[in-house]
């Protein structure tokens, strides 16, 4: 193995997990004020489409990435209303948001299916990600804010009973983890792989939601289970490529059956439970009860 | 009150006039989007084609994105519930769920793209790709420096297999030093799993990407890095122009006419067609001129006329599997029951065939 090669891999590993990352930690934003949004694909597709088409008609990258994130707090913000407001069950919901963006994309994309483009070089996104980590970590521990949020999360009628707005903080974690999914969706349709294509994300989505109970939502155990889903996927097309016996099936499930064992670790202990998932997860707040 | 009777006039002439032609519906099952620009797109075109001949004889509806799983099976019979008469499943993971279906509905035909079971009422069909293949590992043979092809493929089935060591087999030929790096992705359709996998490939240096999955991300990342890459299913010329050499075309609007048409003389039966480029089926993009040299691409087409004509066949003896052990005999060329349930690697290519 020489320097060259290492380094090569390295790259191809920041550029494939970076929208792992941003999707990861809009999730866990949204899932620590104590909704459970389970839209990220569909938010990811709809920025992702959303930001190319913004880039075939204007050219502008900056108004690519700016309507992208629009988008995504539209999306997320129909599905805050109908939670939040309607009181509608979040998982049903956030399945429906997944579907309807699949839907809308492909419907919005179809004649620019194919449009040959200029991709961006990754590199800003990438550290980008790290930063926003960091950022949502010091946040959450560091401000009174990200205590407030987390007090939501934890328990929102003690939050309701000490005067804080819940609707309002969970709103608007809501739109973050939008943003960040469409941010997410712009990166693979813009930089990762410079095309639209129906669909694109291809279950990254997913991933994504996997990874933040991987990472028993904490915000630096999301960086670092996003390179381990990342790295492992790139580390076995390499030994593959050198010609190593390697079972590829394996490694495509490898992050579900990751996210099944840490669920299982952290739920054979109650105490665990408590200190890892937010109480009031996926619990509708009904004010004034 | 005008529009009222415009629109009722419609409506009658639509409904009538159409139960009074009985145009026969025709359906398809597509395992990706139509837009991939890769093998649902090619499945596409032949619908479309089909169309174009057949005009008012036939209606055609797809449903796209369905899984190789239970899904497809609820997917094929909504077609043939909603009065289909012919069904096409274009992809090689559908066999076992079109079977299921076909078995309930006997008078329905059906068929099965790239598969090998067939039923009174389920045909298969699928191309010589293979014969493509051969020539693209032809011109990696001769354009390659750094003796390193790089190939992504999605899954191990016959059809890819096939396609790995036909290429192969013809890399070899013209450059022995030559050596393959084969990353099996599977899937057939992630454009960031595909272009991963590119990348690390070039990494490694593979000067030429050869790809089996749909879409046109791995011909976009050798562009990018300055290597060489084949196209898949369709022409990706546009995407990839200075490192496209060449595509292998899907062709499947004739044989979709010809079988659509003989649903509606009612002259349809079941069989096996697996055809090449002798019959059109399989058809070579121009060749990429600003990057081969004229030689290269005459030598090309000279292989495309001796393909057609028979005088040449990619697995033409003598081949050995990896063990050394002599599978097609000096002089001989592979049975198609051979090339069909292909699960090996020839000998020369490293690794093994994921199981």
């Amino acid at each position: 193995m020489n320097l060259d090669l290492i380094l090569g891999i390295l790259q191809i590993v920041l550029i494939a997990t970076t929208p792992l990352v941003f999707a990861g930690i809009g999730e866990l934003v949204t899932e620590k004020s104590g909704v459970l949004n389970l839209g990220v694909e569909g938010m990811m597709l709809v920025g992702a489409v959303s930001a190319f088409i913004i880039l075939v008609i204007t050219g502008s990258y900056f108004l690519a990435f700016f309507v992208s994130i629009l988008s995504g707090i539209i999306m997320s913000g129909l599905f805050a209303f109908l939670v939040l407001f309607l009181m509608s069950n979040q998982i049903a919901t956030g399945l429906a948001l997944t579907i309807f963006g699949i839907g809308l994309s492909s419907m919005l994309g179809k004649q620019y299916i194919g449009t040959p483009i200029d991709g961006l070089s990754p590199w800003f996104f990438v550290i980008f990600s790290f930063l926003i980590v960091f950022l949502v970590s010091y946040f959450f521990y560091k401000t009174k804010a990200g205590l407030v949020l987390r007090a939501v999360g934890e328990s929102h009628n003690s939050a309701h009973a000490l005067g804080y707005s819940v609707i309002k903080i969970r709103f608007l974690s809501i739109l973050f983890g939008g943003s960040m999914c469409a941010l997410a969706g712009s990166y693979i349709s813009i930089c990762y792989a410079p095309m639209w294509q129906e669909g694109m994300t291809a279950g990254r989505g997913w991933i994504a939601l996997a990874l933040v109970v991987f990472a028993t939502w904490k915000p630096e155990r999301v960086l670092i289970g996003a390179y381990i889903f990342g790295g492992v996927t790139i580390l076995q097309m390499n030994l593959q490529a050198l010609g190593l016996r390697f079972p590829g099936q394996f490694f495509s499930m490898a992050p579900y059956v990751a996210t099944i064992i840490v669920l299982v670790l952290i739920s054979s202990n109650k105490l665990r439970i408590k200190l890892s998932a937010p109480a009031s997860l996926t619990l509708p707040f009904y004010k004034g009860r | 009150m005008i529009r009222i009777i415009t629109f009722l006039s419609t409506f009658l002439v639509f409904t009538f006039g159409s139960a009074y032609a009985d145009p026969k519906k025709v359906g398809f099952i597509y395992i990706g989007p139509p837009g991939d620009h890769g093998w649902t797109y090619m499945h596409d075109v032949g619908r479309k084609y089909m169309e174009s001949q057949l005009g008012d004889s036939i209606t055609t509806t797809y449903l796209e994105n369905i899984p190789e799983n239970a899904d497809a099976v609820r997917a094929i019979r909504k077609l043939a519930d909603s009065g289909h008469d012919l069904i096409f499943t274009t992809s090689f993971n559908y066999m076992d769920q079109t079977h299921e279906v076909a078995k309930d509905f006997p008078d329905i035909k059906f068929e099965h793209a790239t598969g090998y079971i067939q039923a009174d009422n389920v045909a298969t069909y699928s191309a010589r790709f293979y014969e493509g293949r051969m020539i693209e590992g032809h011109i990696a043979g001769h354009m390659t420096e750094t003796n390193t092809i790089g190939y992504i493929a999605s899954f191990p089935i016959p059809e890819v297999v096939r396609g790995i060591n036909a290429f192969y087999l013809a890399a070899a030929k013209v450059n022995p030093d030559i050596k393959m790096k084969i990353i099996w992705v599977f899937t057939w359709y992630d454009p960031g799993k595909e272009a991963d996998a590119a990348n690390t490939l070039i990494n490694q240096g593979a000067d030429i990407i050869v790809q089996h999955t749909d879409t046109y991300a791995p011909c976009q990342a050798a562009q990018k890095a300055g290597v060489y890459a084949f196209g898949q299913a369709s022409n990706q010329e546009e995407f990839c122009p200075d490192a496209h050499l060449t595509s292998i075309e899907d062709i499947w609007g004739p044989y979709y006419a010809a079988r659509a048409k003989a649903v509606v003389d009612g002259t349809w039966s079941s069989g096996d067609t697996w055809d090449g480029m002798d019959k059109g089926m399989v058809v070579m993009s121009p060749y990429n001129n600003k990057l081969m040299p004229a030689s290269l691409i005459q030598e090309a087409v000279n292989m495309e006329v001796g393909i057609k004509d028979g005088t040449i066949h990619p697995f033409t003896g003598p081949i050995y599997n990896q063990a050394g052990e002599l599978v097609v005999p000096e002089g001989e060329v592979a049975p198609d029951g051979m090339l069909l349930g292909m699960n090996f690697y020839v000998q020369g290519i490293d690794g093994e065939v994921p199981q």
